[in-house]
This record gives C-alpha cells, sequence and structure tokens, in this order.
C-alpha cells in the first residue's frame, strides 16, 4: 500500500514532530523506501512462529527480578528539578494545556 | 605514576581533537585530582589509574550526557550508570566524553549534532558508529580503553573500521542503568581496547546482575582473563560461507578467510555452517529499533531535563516544537518510521512480523551452534567510506550492518578483531559470534588470533 502525504502528516503528528514541508516529503519518499524494503519478510510463512516478546535469554527471562518493597534513596525533588528547562516553586514548569 | 597516564591521555585527548573530534568534553581537572586520589589512598583496583573514555550516552556524574544531540545539549545527569560506578569502584579515571550518533543511531558518526568524528587512519573517512568517538580515542592511543553501546553493531562496526578490538556481551551480561535507551531489547554496554586483554579485563568489572535493571541475568561472572589461554586446540570454528558473496569487498573477504587459516593452523576445526534467515535481518532490525525507539525518544518533550523550544505558548505545540527543533533527521526518520510500524492497524504487519522472524533468527544461531563453539564473519562489508557518501541515502547507510545486527536480534555476543589493512591502509576486522554467555570462549579464540598474528600498525594521527 502506498504512503500518501496524508499518512506522513498523521505520524508526524502521533509521533509529536513538527515538521517542515520539505522533511514532509523528504521522510515521506524515504520511508516509503524503506517500508518497501523491510516488506521482503512477507516472503516468509511465519504462520506457526512465536514472537521473540523482550529478548532475553533463557537464564535472564528466568532471573528473578522481584524485590522486597522497601524504602531505598531517591534523588530528591531538589537534585530532580536541577535540569528542568523551567522549575518552578518545587516543581516542572509547562505552558498552559488547554 | 597513575597521574602521569592520566595526564599524558587527557593532553592526547585534547591536542588531537580538532583533528579527530572524539571528544564532546574531556575533563582535565577531574580527572587529575581522581587520578591524585587514586595514587594517594593506594587503591589496588583492576583499573587503578587507568584511564578511560565514556561514550556520551552513558551517565557520568558530573559530566555532560548530550547523546550527541542538540535535544540533551549540555545535560549534566545527577547520578552515575552502574557500568561506570563499577568502572570507578575498580580504580578507573573517567578523562572525557565521546562523541557518537545522535542517540547511538547510525554506522558512521555523521548523525552527530556536534559534527563527525575523524578516522585516524584516514581523516576524510569516517570513524564508524554509532560508538565512533570511543573508538577513534583509543585506536589513536589516547585511552587504552573506553565504553561504547553496541544496539546493531555500534561498538563492532567503528572498532573495525578503526582498527581497534570492540565486545558487544550477551543480553543481560551488563547493566544498562544510567545508558540512555535506544532500542531497549537490542542495546548492550560494549568495550573497546587495542588488546583483548584489557577488553577481557574491564568486562570482568562492569558484567553482572544489576537491581536497577531487570533485563540483568543472574550469572555469575568468571575472571575472564583466565580465559585466555593461547591453546585453541579442538576449538570448533563455524564459517557461513553463503556471507562471504554479494556485497562483501574483496579485500575484506580475502582477509577474513585468511584469518580462517589462521584458526586452522592454530588447531581449530573449520565446520560449515548455515544460517538461512541471516539476510532478512536488516529488515527486521529497522522495524524492531525504530519501533523500541518512537517509544524510548517519547521522553524527550522539554519538561523535565534539556531543551525547550522557546516561543510556544500552549502545551502540545511547545512539545512539537522542542522535538522538531532538538532533533536531528536521522533520528527524526527513525521516530517516524518507528511510530509508523506502530501505528493501528499496521502493528502485526510489520512489528509482530519481525518479532517472528527476530525468533527464526535466533533459531538459526542455536542450531549453529550445535556444531560450533564461535561463527567467524567479516565485521563490516568495507573499509571505513568517506565522509559524506552515504549521507543521502539512510537504506544504503543501513546496509553497513549487515553482518553485526543479527547478534543483538538474537541477543548473543560478539567481538571485532582488527586483521590487517587494506591496499588504501584501511584496517580490517572479523567478527566472532557466540552462544549466550560464551564472552570467555569469545575472548579466548580471539586472544589466541592476536597472539599468532599481533595487529601492531598504528595510525598516522596518534598520541604517541
Amino acid at each position: 500500500m502506498p504512503i500518501t502525504q496524508s499518512d506522513i502528516e498523521k505520524v508526524a503528528q502521533l509521533a509529536h514532530l513538527e515538521l517542515g514541508e520539505e522533511e514532509l516529503k523528504t521522510f515521506g519518499s524515504q520511508i516509503a523506501e524503506i517500508v518497501n524494503y523491510v516488506e521482503q519478510l512477507n516472503e516468509l510463512d511465519t504462520s506457526n512462529v512465536e514472537p521473540a516478546i523482550g529478548g532475553l535469554t533463557p537464564e535472564g527471562a528466568k532471573t528473578d527480578s522481584s524485590r522486597e518493597d522497601e524504602v531505598g534513596g531517591s534523588l530528591g525533588q531538589k537534585i530532580a528539578l536541577t535540569e528542568a528547562p523551567d522549575p518552578a516553586s518545587g516543581h516542572f514548569r509547562v505552558p498552559k494545556v488547554l | 605514576m597513575s597521574r602521569q597516564t592520566v595526564e599524558f591521555s587527557i593532553t592526547a585527548a585534547e591536542r588531537l581533537n580538532e583533528t579527530l573530534n572524539a571528544f564532546l568534553e574531556i575533563d582535565r581537572d577531574g580527572a587529575l585530582r581522581r587520578a591524585e586520589e587514586i595514587e594517594k589512598s593506594g587503591n589496588a583496583g583492576p583499573l587503578a589509574g587507568i584511564p578511560i573514555a565514556i561514550k556520551d550516552n552513558l551517565c557520568v556524574k558530573g559530566l555532560q550526557t548530550s547523546c550527541g544531540s542538540k535535544i540533551l545539549g549540555d545535560y549534566h545527569p545527577p547520578y552515575n550508570a552502574t557500568v561506570i560506578d563499577r568502572l570507578l569502584k575498580a580504580g578507573a579515571v573517567v578523562i572525557g566524553k565521546t562523541n557518537c550518533d545522535e542517540f547511538a543511531m547510525g554506522s558512521s558518526n555523521e548523525n552527530s549534532a556536534f559534527g563527525p568524528v575523524r578516522n585516524p587512519w584516514d581523516t576524510t573517512r569516517v570513524s564508524g558508529g554509532s560508538s565512533g568517538g570511543s573508538a577513534t580515542a583509543v585506536a589513536a592511543g589516547i585511552v587504552p580503553v573506553a565504553l561504547g553501546s553496541d544496539t546493531g553493531g555500534s561498538v563492532r562496526q567503528p572498532a573495525s573500521l578503526c582498527g581497534v578490538v570492540g565486545l558487544k556481551p550477551t543480553y543481560g551480561r551488563n547493566s544498562r542503568y544510567g545508558l540512555v535507551a535506544f532500542a531497549s531489547s537490542l542495546d548492550q554496554v560494549g568495550v573497546f581496547a587495542r588488546e583483548v586483554e584489557d577488553v577481557a579485563r574491564v568486562l570482568g568489572v562492569i558484567a553482572g546482575r544489576d537491581p536497577m535493571d531487570a533485563t540483568t541475568a543472574d550469572v555469575p561472572v568468571p575472571d575472564y582473563t583466565q580465559s585466555l589461554t593461547g591453546d585453541l586446540k579442538g576449538a570448533r570454528l563455524g564459517f557461513p560461507r553463503a556471507l562471504f558473496g554479494k556485497g562483501l569487498d574483496d579485500e575484506v573477504k580475502n582477509a577474513v578467510e585468511s584469518v580462517v587459516d589462521v584458526y586452522r593452523d592454530l588447531g581449530a576445526e573449520i565446520v560449515d555452517v548455515e544460517l538461512p534467515n541471516a539476510g532478512y535481518a536488516i529488515a527486521v532490525y529497522y522495524i524492531i529499533a525504530t519501533a523500541e525507539a518512537s517509544a524510548n525518544l517519547a521522553r524527550f518533550d522539554g519538561v523535565r531535563y534539556g531543551f525547550r523550544a522557546e516561543d510556544a505558548p500552549e502545551l502540545r505545540q511547545m512539545y512539537r516544537k522542542t522535538r522538531e527543533e532538538g532533533f536531528g533527521p536521522e533520528v527524526k526518520r527513525r521516530i517516524m518510521l518507528g511510530t509508523y510500524v506502530l501505528s493501528a492497524g499496521y502493528y502485526d504487519a510489520y512489528y509482530r512480523k519481525a518479532q517472528q522472524v527476530r525468533t527464526l533468527i535466533k533459531n538459526d544461531f542455536l542450531k549453529a551452534f550445535e556444531r560450533c563453539d564461535a561463527i567467524i564473519t567479516p565485521t563490516s562489508p568495507t573499509p571505513a567510506f568517506r565522509i559524506g557518501e552515504k549521507v543521502d541515502d539512510p537504506l544504503a547507510m543501513y546496509l553497513n550492518d549487515i553482518y553485526t545486527v543479527t547478534a543483538n536480534l538474537a541477543g548473543i555476543p560478539g567481538i571485532s578483531v582488527p586483521c590487517g589493512l587494506s591496499s588504501e591502509r584501511l584496517p580490517i576486522g572479523f567478527q566472532l559470534l557466540g552462544p549466550y554467555w560464551s564472552e570467555a570462549m569469545l575472548l579466548k579464540l580471539s586472544h589466541g588470533y592476536e597472539q599468532a598474528r599481533p595487529f601492531t600498525e598504528r595510525p598516522p594521527i596518534s598520541a604517541s
């Protein structure tokens, strides 16, 4: 199925990217080319193949990652805010939402 | 002693950076202070006083972590990655942060927002990527060891193009806590060094279970240096003949086939193996990696850290403008592709299909490893190409990763080892792939080759 300009615009919206006209055009044709390339996977019959979800080794899958629910250390509010572009009164401030 | 070594590294890094652009930050004062502390304290850790360079997508407290991106800019993480904590405890001295493709996306380092790294063998050529700065820093003799990350070959491929050793361990061998995530089912922290023994030493320090990364496995960490015995008799080396065909540079082909002969002379048995689905690996990789990246990079929105666009009075507009201005073209392209393959109605056709073919690729390896201890391939189909040569053709660039992405898809370890120079005096590397947790075997085989055919050539741009 060909990828249309409006498909690309919709994807940019979903991805929270405000792409310019030029970018929409270039990405449109490049993504179409890459999608066309990856469609070679359809040559393979995978109807009876389990997807490799997670990518873990058997040993990794067996490793128990749960722990006791105990209070540990944390960065704390002050340090956590040191890299924020616009912190205010102990919070992350953002532009108006509505 | 350690102060002198560290001083040498820092001075070399500073002096060569204008030519190579390998470092994004050099921490002269901090590194010298730490070297002195280590001397005074008598720290006898396995890496006491060893200068080390760290890819700029691994968090080191007090230094920047830009990921080669404008969107993180001069972000200074308030904590260390687990692998960094372990290096520091062992006595290592971080001298700086190395340049890389933006968010580790690239095979040439041309996607860094801070300019490409230059190959010390020929500065008109790429270093490889994405961990090009780390590979170059080791190749130019600035540091003996460096860390990178490998999602589809980002340690092994630049190691090959720069003429150094580069290891990507088994998925779950190292902690990724404090590594900025690209594709979480593929990412792994890897090690660069000139010599296999140094890789073994550093891996022994950083490997192992970390409660902060649930994907690390509870598998004992051996003393990897103990495996470097030089005795390769009876080792079985798999030779996937079909991968030595179309698209492979003749000089690379000949060089890697000569390596097979060396292994035979060293007493290894060469067995033919097949990886029938390897040809699908790039397609699988670029679906899975971009899908995961589109989710992981959603966090960069100008709220909690990094860059925020100005003149955006409304929240969604601020997200969009920040990401549009903060990300470079390759990162946007991959976020777009990943968003597309995950979007409603396409998930089964692309992502699920790719994960199924991933199973087939993994099964190919499991089957091949019933007959051999490791598989040999080239690392990269060509030696280093020229800067600018492939930037306009993303698909051609992706095909550079043909030999390396399979290891990330299967979760197995891989190592690239230098095996000579091309007629243009550019390094060529071969790759060994092994079963899960076979790092000791891969290091043993690499070390055996290195002893038999030491790579003693040095690049024209060099620290000493």
